[in-house]
């Protein structure tokens, strides 16, 4: 007898903020297998994004995540300093990763309540948004907005931390960073926490590098990756911090691994506002046109990696613009950390990768007649290889 | 006496998210922690839509959750209200022409009050709750 049960969680359930679909296949309290099933937020940024001019496309990524909002714009800006080879102003380095940083920190005390509201502790959601709340004060002093910060364009920042802000940012700092160790030691000594999420849904080092994860997810796995350091961009070669890691791959880890994170970004913001005293001039190049040709930029976000690509043909307009964003690689280890744990702490696993669904959407097109997708991956390769042999052609170059 | 008199004292809002980037989201949770803390003014979120009184509506519709968001809005029980937060949620904002948009809240259900912004402040979101308490 077939004693499998499938348990579904979603698309609209109250534990989610977003609607994403999980089908958990039990055996008794036993998950033994988990099926994703996303796509309910697809809203054809990269289709969209070949409508903008190069400006606008800055606005337009900045709505592919609510949470991120400063990720993206920063991984676009350098995949369009790269396409066009400008070099950003010193400054605007500076405050780049000022913005970049503040953002990691309000992220990540929001997983971090987000957390304790998935295990039920919801006292551990109100405390910590509660001191998460000084941060956005200070994002609202320095870029206009809580949230959606608009501060980034190709070239530059858009908006000056002027002299007398940063008393009140580092005011701010201060205050945060005494709340954010009050909150590390309570969470690190807490009794019921460690109960609940150690050993829980480990993901080891070797399953982290085979599913590829980034970001938190695989530096709580004991891999030290980070783009900051891997590949620096912004101000992030010209400061000291370092790279926080853990070797136990549980959920607690993870936990651990962004609260010290929190401390790492407010050192790197204290350093970058000191620059600031000294370093003036120009926040913005000033970017004449974009060349034809290619360009990649990435960005540490707060969940990992976010990677663009943007192609122009030198018009005004991206020909293609391509997104990849952390939770789309995080989100298959749900397959390795899953599977044999109970069903009670499936919710806490599948939340500590920090999934973002509304940055990973990607849309399948199906025929409804027969049921089959309309094009598959073979289909895909022999469409890219044709039209790589008409850009061949059409450049009078042989395709190799 | 108007039948929504009911409503006024304690609204329970259920939170729906229809393809938005989880900015308006996060910003209807911040309303419920404690520095603006609705529920000192009853208004509680709940987990089941069969328990609520308003629908806080996010993001423009995309067209998987269309036929979800159906559902979900039949179910909820008599007397329904439902609240655009955000831009999206509004008119559709940057996404209007997207081609997986079916576009706006007010095209499938019908929308008691809208609050714009991208994303609305807590503050502007309150404001919207109240208005409709006291339109009642």
């Amino acid at each position: 007898m077939n004693r499998k049960t499938i348990i579904p969680i979603g698309p609209y359930h109250p534990l989610q903020e977003e609607p994403e679909f999980f089908e958990l296949e039990m055996e008794g309290e036993k998950v033994i297998d988990i099926n994703v099933h996303i796509g309910y937020n697809h809203r054809s940024i990269e289709k969209i994004a070949e409508s903008k001019t190069f400006d606008q496309m800055v606005f337009l990524v900045e709505r592919i995540c609510g949470i991120c909002s400063t990720s993206h714009p920063i991984a676009n800006c350098n995949a369009v300093e790269d396409l066009a080879r400008i070099e950003i102003p010193e400054r605007a380095r500076y405050i780049r990763s000022i913005v970049g940083e503040l953002e990691r920190l309000h992220s990540h005390l929001l997983w971090a309540g987000l957390a304790g509201h998935f295990i039920g502790y919801n006292t551990l959601w109100m405390w910590i948004w509660k001191y998460r709340e000084p941060i956005l004060e200070i994002f609202e002093a320095v870029t206009g907005n809580r949230n959606h910060y608009a501060m980034m364009i190709p070239g530059g920042v858009r908006r000056d931390i002027k002299e007398e802000d940063i008393p009140f940012l580092s005011k701010g700092l201060d205050e945060a960073e005494r709340k954010i160790d009050m909150v590390t030691k309570a969470v690190l000594d807490d009794p019921v926490l460690a109960a609940r999420l150690k050993g829980v849904g480990i993901l080891s080092r070797e399953d982290a590098i085979n599913y590829c994860a980034v970001g938190p997810t695989a530096r709580a796995s004991g891999i030290p990756i980070d783009v900051r350091r891997d590949d620096p961009y912004a101000a992030y070669d010209l400061v000291d911090w370092k790279i926080i890691t853990q070797e136990e791959g549980d959920v607690f880890a993870k936990v651990v691994v962004r609260l010290l994170e929190c401390f790492e970004s407010i050192k790197i913001i204290r350093q970058c506002l000191k620059m600031l005293r000294t370093v003036k001039g120009e926040i913005a190049a000033k970017v004449k046109e974009i060349p034809p040709g290619e360009g990649i930029g990435h960005h540490e976000a707060p969940r990992g990696e976010v990677f663009h690509y943007v192609r122009s043909d030198g018009s005004n307009m991206p020909v293609r613009l391509k997104v990849r964003a952390p939770t789309y690689v995080n989100l298959p280890t749900c397959k390795a950390t899953v599977p044999g744990e109970s069903v009670a702490d499936a919710a806490i696993i599948l939340a500590a990768i920090d999934p973002c669904y509304c940055c990973t959407e990607r849309i399948v097109t199906i025929n409804k007649r027969t049921g089959q997708r309309e094009l598959n991956g073979q289909d895909l390769l022999r469409l890219s290889r044709k039209k790589t042999e008409k850009i061949c052609k059409n450049m009078g170059r042989r395709n190799v | 006496m108007n039948k929504l008199w009911a409503l006024k004292k304690s609204i329970w809002v259920y939170h729906l998210c229809s393809g938005s980037c989880n900015n308006c989201d996060i910003e209807i949770l911040d309303c419920l922690t404690p520095k603006f803390d609705l529920e000192r003014f009853g208004i509680l979120l709940v987990g089941s839509i069969r328990h609520a009184d308003a629908i806080l509506a996010t993001g423009s519709i995309s067209r998987k959750a269309l036929p979800r968001i159906k559902r979900v809005y039949e179910q909820m029980p008599q007397p329904k209200l439902v609240i655009a937060v955000g831009g999206c949620a509004c008119s559709g904002g940057i996404f209007k022409n997207a081609y997986n948009i079916v576009g706006p809240f007010d095209k499938i259900v019908p929308v008691t009050a809208y609050v714009p912004g991208c994303p609305p402040k807590p503050e502007a979101i309150i404001d919207g709750v109240v208005k409709v308490i006291n339109s009642l």
